[in-house]
């Protein structure tokens, strides 16, 4: 947890810190004509920094809306979201739309790569998105050695330029933990990672995740239904029926 | 940056939507091609009308015109001598034009203009319409020995082709021929009436002529017709008070038409020729031949008078409507001839003065400026184009509504952009959804379907202007081409009198097109875009 290349502030364990993100009485609906569906009824949780917490709980438990919200992705009906302390889920969108940039990484089932990109420009995607044309022009070369770095270190080296259709499963969930790394994050949101592949190279996602969090220090809240793969987190939070669940 | 590469990527895997442009291609080219023909047709038009009227017209409303115009012309420079660079005094009165084709006469209703010959040509273009060549470059009414152009002279072909072989011997060798023939029919009539004293008289005979008429009757009849006119002649000597009389030495005495003529005029060739379907001008009387004018006196109430005429020349300005309708004469002569000069103080009386300005001048400027001077009630002062300002306005009317017309086919274009947009934004939710989870603004993901429409827009319009511009500047090649093709004119030059399709390429209308079909393709995925905008990220994730 010493050597932490992506710049994570190392767990402090101080109890008198502030979490770097904790949600608190967070309450969610969704409506579908005439019926309500409670979602979220009140959940409290926090991450610490450089934790790596498992959030388990059956289909419908609302896991997945929950990391939305902390994704900045949507909005609660109350409740609040905050980052090192300070309140995030009231931002003005624009400020948001900066944090979900630049704090947040997400990842996800489905990968959700571009199709027409290549490997190496969807993990560039996210520092385009940032940078205006110009800025860009200036930064390219730096952050294409930054992006080649994290493919090759996830193994990717030799599919810099293959589109994500010519990818396997695997390669391509690798490919979309590079693009929420190489903005630098302070939590990395991962959503069912593994859902989509099979057991072997669903273990190497979770490998490279737990390599994540021990060699760099960096904060991660993984989302499963899977009890094998929470049990590779630092701490497990049980949703159930809307709420936290003490373990 | 984002944006511009994935405008970039969709345009290269979207064939589709590079259908929907096609369609702003074609508009875009069709408008460029369609105004840069009008724009040619209304400009060779412009030109002509102008090369035939001055800048600026000055004239009385009365038929008897004003006297002096020297004294007009004085003040007219007093007024605006700074931008004036040559003026004339002309005489225009409506009359008949008489002669006799194949023992018929035929009578046409004409402008009957008198001109001054040494100072027309420096108001108008009118020298340049002229058929003999030393007449374009300067007027004469004496009639020339011959040499009239047999080609057009207007035409820009390398090797015009020889429309018009009867103007090969017109001039003095006709006009000898003619009363040669003419005399010897007369001394066999004369002959015939010796035998038989009981024939009929002088004037049935000339319209039996005909019958007797030799290889050219035409000519013929023309003598016949100088013979009739002849006694007419004689009676003008007896007018009283000719304050002219010494210059006219042909009075009381017989003239030899083989050696002299009358009054030089120059008809419109449209009233002495038509065009038959070969495309060769047949003509009913040439220069040497002569003619009856018959018009009013300047007196009240105006009196109808007649006299004959020697055709010197043909004028053609390819505007129908003059050709067949203007007939110039010496203006010396028409004021004589009508009894506008005063013969007390000797002023003649004119009808208009035209008057050319300078290059550059302000046409508008100068006639509000002669109008303060000169009372609206007794001048009208207008400019060329407020003399033509209905037909130049039903072509620029046409202009407009064919433009608008041009336009809605882009729009119509526009449509079909918004529909492809609206299926590569469903077809793009996902992506959509990511992009935004990575932090992409709601302006940015606008921003891409914007651009998208921007390209598209910017390659329709750019293949468009490349297609327009190169039918417009192969359109003759291509009229060409297709006439082989189907066999039939396209473009008749004996309609339009132009040898080919003019065109113009205005570049500030061609930016207008080009910018107003860029314009219509943004606007039409405008709604696609703000629909992306507006997508849930969560729900944009969630679409399959």
């Amino acid at each position: 947890m010493s050597s932490a290349t992506l710049d994570q502030p190392a767990a402090s364990g101080a109890p008198t810190a502030p979490a770097l993100l904790a949600v608190h009485g967070l309450r969610k609906h969704y409506r579908s004509g005439d019926r309500t569906l409670e979602v979220l009824r009140g959940v409290d949780f926090a991450v610490e920094a450089g934790e790596f917490v498992a959030v388990v709980g059956q289909s419908g438990s609302g896991k997945s809306t929950l990391l939305h919200l902390m994704g900045l992705l949507d909005g609660a009906d109350s409740g609040t979201i905050a980052l090192d302390g300070g309140r995030i889920d009231d931002l003005p969108a624009a400020r948001r739309d900066r944090l979900r940039n630049t704090a947040i990484g997400m990842v996800f089932q489905a990968y959700h790569l571009l199709p027409e990109l290549d490997a190496l420009d969807n993990v560039l995607a996210p520092l385009m998105v940032r940078h205006g044309v110009l800025e860009w022009l200036r930064v390219r070369g730096a952050a294409r050695a930054e992006a080649r770095a994290l493919l090759e270190r996830f193994g990717l080296g030799g599919r810099l330029h293959h589109k994500p259709r010519q990818l396997s499963g695997g390669e391509m969930q690798r490919v979309a933990i590079a693009r929420a790394l190489v903005t630098r994050p302070r939590v990395l949101l991962a959503d069912e990672p593994t859902g989509n592949l099979d057991e072997a190279t669903g273990g190497e996602i979770l490998d490279t995740l737990c390599d994540l969090n021990r060699r760099d220090g960096l904060s991660i809240v993984l989302v499963t239904h899977d009890a094998a793969i929470a049990r590779r987190a630092d701490r497990i939070v049980r949703l159930a029926a809307g709420r936290v669940e003490d373990a | 940056m984002y944006k511009l590469l994935l405008c970039w990527r969709y345009l290269r895997t979207r064939y589709i939507a590079l259908a929907s442009v096609v369609s702003v291609t074609l508009g875009v080219a069709t408008m460029i091609v369609v105004n840069a023909v009008m724009a040619g047709f209304s400009h060779e038009m412009q030109t002509r009308i102008h090369g035939i009227l001055s800048d600026i017209v000055f004239e009385t409303h009365s038929l008897s015109g004003f006297q002096d115009p020297a004294f007009h012309m004085d003040e007219i420079k007093k007024a605006a001598g700074d931008q004036i660079a040559g003026m004339t005094p002309m005489v225009a009165v409506p009359a008949m034009l008489s002669f006799q084709v194949r023992g018929q006469w035929v009578t046409r209703q004409i402008m009957f203009i008198g001109i001054d010959e040494a100072t027309h040509a420096g108001v108008s273009d009118f020298g340049r319409y002229l058929q003999h060549p030393q007449n374009r470059r300067q007027l004469s009414f004496a009639l020339r020995d011959g040499g009239y152009d047999t080609v057009d002279s207007q035409s820009d072909a390398a090797k015009p082709a020889v429309t018009r072989p009867a103007l090969e011997g017109a001039g003095w060798q006709h006009r000898r021929m003619r009363v040669e023939r003419e005399r010897a029919w007369r001394a066999r009539q004369e002959a015939d009436r010796a035998r038989a004293p009981a024939a009929d008289g002088d004037e049935v005979a000339a319209g039996d002529t005909p019958s007797a008429a030799g290889d050219r009757p035409l000519d013929q009849q023309v003598g016949a017709l100088l013979a009739a006119t002849a006694p007419a002649d004689e009676s003008a000597a007896s007018r009283p008070a000719d304050p002219f009389k010494a210059a006219r030495p042909d009075e009381g005495r017989t003239m030899d038409p083989a050696r002299e003529q009358f009054t030089g005029i120059v008809p419109g060739i449209g009233l002495a020729s038509f065009r038959d379907t070969s495309g060769v001008d047949r003509f009913l009387v040439l220069p040497g031949d002569d003619v009856k004018v018959t018009f009013p006196t300047a007196g009240t109430p105006p009196k109808a008078v007649s006299d004959t005429f020697t055709i010197v020349d043909f004028y053609e300005s390819k505007m129908s409507e003059y050709d067949s309708n203007f007939v110039f004469v010496p203006i010396a002569a028409l004021q004589r001839m009508r009894g506008m000069i005063d013969p007390e103080s000797g002023l003649a009386s004119v009808n208009s003065i035209q008057i050319r300005l300078k290059e550059g001048a302000d046409l508008d400027r100068v006639r509000d400026r002669l109008r303060q001077v000169f009372p609206a009630d007794l001048y009208a002062v207008s400019t060329w184009r407020d003399k033509q300002g209905p037909l130049l306005s039903a072509v620029d009317m046409e202009m407009s509504v064919l433009n608008i017309l041009l336009f809605l086919i882009i729009a119509v274009a526009g449509f079909g952009i918004l529909a492809i947009f609206f299926m590569i934004v469903v077809e793009k939710t996902r992506d959509i959804g990511i992009l935004k989870s990575l932090g992409a603004r709601a302006s940015g993901i606008a921003g891409i379907f914007l651009g998208y429409g921007l390209f598209l827009g910017l390659v329709g319009a750019g293949a468009g202007l490349a297609l327009g511009l190169a039918i417009v500047w192969n359109i003759n090649r291509i009229r060409a081409g297709v006439e082989w093709l189907t066999g039939q004119r396209v473009f008749d030059p004996s309609i339009y009198y132009f040898f080919k399709i003019p065109t113009i390429v205005e570049p500030f209308t061609i930016l207008w097109i080009v910018v107003g079909a860029v314009a219509i393709a943004v606007a039409a995925s405008v709604l696609p875009a703000l629909r992306a905008a507006r997508l849930h990220p969560v729900e944009a994730l969630r679409h399959e």
